[in-house]
């Protein structure tokens, strides 16, 4: 069976899911609405309820985000990373989102405020930057900019979709007061995932610097008896593995 | 015998079903029953609107205290679902859930340290110590949210009067319960267990502290620290102590749980201070809660949470940003 036939069919029920998180809170915002006697499903400080919670889904989808290409890997199901686009996106959706809420909540729609914080306290240049970096990506999300910058370049300013995942993480840890348990949690996913990719890279390194010298030695001999022809480089497919391979089938 | 007619009843003076199920504890006396009653929908879901309203034992108040601020009460069902009780959990809504089973009877709370007569009382003692007033107070959470709870209780100076600190007491030390059966959140070290706060002996004897047991007409409910509390309605939040279990008078500062968790952060006056910053946000404004959902509006914090005028004198040529 060819999964690649039926990924098309697997990706609107995949997009109604990540909604979900935004679902979940706009019911609970009709709730408290409609009913402002009850217990608040937002809690009774809903404005720090849903900053928190768009705040963590941003997160999710950046682990979820960064996790395709070691899970696809290491499970060899290649065609996960053709939700990876639009894992991505949905991590600067919620991200905006709880930009938006913390702007909106926090600082009262006040420019000033949010510089003095993002200057001031580090938590919040952490959690800036993270968003900031997810801009250029949203923006380069899509087919044609992987045709304009070329796969290589391409791939090297996705690459920075790990600051992202590490200055969010930064972020929630140093916001917490008292107990890291959530943060803690999220940090370890990150640093498996980042981890994967260096362990990835160095051994790659590492094989390409063994094919360079087989293929050397090769010609070496080769020309040293005249008679035999150089021998051609082998094939490179199955060692180099960009993040942008697959790209076109998205 | 007034034996009324079936049509001078009203459905609205049937008993909730929920305090009739607790009719006994309440018999058992006043400070024992849990204070809230949460009802929901028979289909008991996420999706019926659930209630939350004062059903616990009443407690008999004898006065209004001059000390009440005419500012509009929080609603029972925030005062009491959202709620800083690391012990059982650091979500706002864990305490509500996990302090349900919470066993607040019987209790005793140990004075000890510098005093005449160490001594140990049980909640009945104490809540004959002195009437029992509704102080309506604005409490002001470190986090810049705020709300406004009509305690019950008196004036903390009234017990410390009682058991007689010795002239070598400077300083009171607070604890809370330690349960390791009943309090999930005990587990982890997030904060140095037992839960302890401190005051110095002229804050903890001055009128505005409170020795409380109730709030909204009845005891305290589980998640808000029953069965009694300090309350210091010009500090932040945290200097209270919940499930009081100890009074220790003591000769210096005593260390308290949040200091040791963030020096920098939490100092040991923690006077509510609108130009001393927490290092990580601002302090010039909070949030009342029980506004709008989508409400932007932000009110400024008042010096000493507005009670400067009965308190500022303490502090009288101390420089409260050093003394944070």
């Amino acid at each position: 069976m060819d999964i690649n036939r039926y990924v098309k069919w697997l990706k609107p029920p995949v997009f109604l899911l990540s909604l979900g998180p935004l679902a979940a809170l706009a019911y609970k915002a009709y709730h408290d609405t409609r009913f402002p006697d009850a217990v608040p499903l937002l809690s009774g400080n809903p404005q720090a309820f849903i900053r928190n919670s768009t705040g963590f889904w941003t997160l999710v989808f950046i682990c979820i985000t960064i996790g395709v290409t070691p899970v696809r890997r290491l499970l060899r199901q290649n065609w996960l990373v053709r939700f990876r686009r639009m894992m991505g996106l949905f991590a600067f959706f919620y991200g905006t989102l709880h930009f938006v809420t913390y702007f909106l909540f926090d600082t009262g729609l006040d420019w000033g405020a949010v510089v003095k914080d993002v200057t001031m306290r580090p938590f919040i240049t952490a959690g800036f930057l993270a968003w900031v970096l997810m801009v250029p990506l949203a923006i380069t999300s899509t087919a044609g900019w992987v045709r304009r910058l070329g796969g290589k370049r391409w791939q090297k300013l996705h690459s920075l979709v790990y600051v992202t995942a590490i200055a969010a993480g930064l972020h929630y840890w140093w916001l917490v007061k008292a107990d890291v348990t959530v943060p803690r949690r999220f940090a370890v996913i990150v640093a498996l995932f980042l981890g994967y990719r260096v362990v990835a890279y160095f051994l790659k390194k590492r094989d390409d610097a063994a094919l360079a010298r087989a293929r050397a030695e090769r010609n070496v001999s080769a020309r040293a008896s005249a008679k035999k022809p150089a021998v051609s480089p082998l094939p490179c497919g199955s060692l180099s593995d960009t993040g942008a391979d697959n790209w076109n089938q998205t | 015998m007034l034996i009324k007619k079936a049509s001078d009843l009203k459905w609205s003076e049937v008993t909730p079903k929920s305090v009739y199920m607790n009719r006994r504890k309440f018999l058992a006396g006043a400070g024992v029953a849990a204070g809230a009653a949460f009802a929901a929908g028979p289909a008991s879901s996420w999706l019926d609107p659930q209630t939350a309203h004062a059903a616990g034992a009443k407690l008999a108040v004898a006065s209004k205290s001059p000390f009440s601020t005419s500012e509009k009460e929080t609603p029972y069902q925030i005062v009491t679902t959202y709620n800083n009780f690391y012990e059982f959990g650091t979500d706002k809504g864990d305490p509500v859930r996990n302090a349900k089973n919470f066993v607040t009877t019987p209790w005793s709370v140990t004075i000890d340290g510098e005093v005449a007569k160490p001594q140990k009382f049980s909640v009945q003692d104490l809540m004959a110590l002195a009437p029992l007033e509704e102080r309506i107070y604005r409490h002001r959470c470190v986090e810049a949210w705020s709300i406004v709870v009509p305690w019950i209780g008196y004036s903390l100076s009234v017990l410390i009067n009682k058991v007689q600190p010795t002239p070598k007491a400077k300083f009171v030390q607070f604890f809370t319960d330690l349960d390791h059966h009943q309090m999930p959140g005990v587990s982890e070290p997030v904060l140095n267990w037992p839960y302890r706060e401190g005051l110095r002996l002229d804050e903890a004897m001055h009128p505005l502290t409170t020795l409380c047991f109730g709030m909204y007409g009845e005891v305290l409910p589980n998640q808000n620290g029953a069965p009694l509390r300090t309350v210091i309605p010009w500090k932040y939040g945290f200097k209270c102590t919940k499930s009081l279990v100890r009074v220790k008078f003591v000769t210096s500062q005593p260390d308290t749980s949040w200091n040791s968790e963030g020096p920098t952060e939490y100092g040991f006056y923690s006077n509510v201070n609108p130009n001393v910053d927490h290092p990580r946000w601002s302090q010039k404004a909070e949030r009342r809660l029980g506004g709008s959902i989508f409400s932007t509006a932000r009110i400024p914090t008042l010096m000493f949470n507005g009670y400067g005028d009965q308190v500022a004198s303490l502090y009288k040529g101390m420089d409260l940003r050093k003394n944070f």
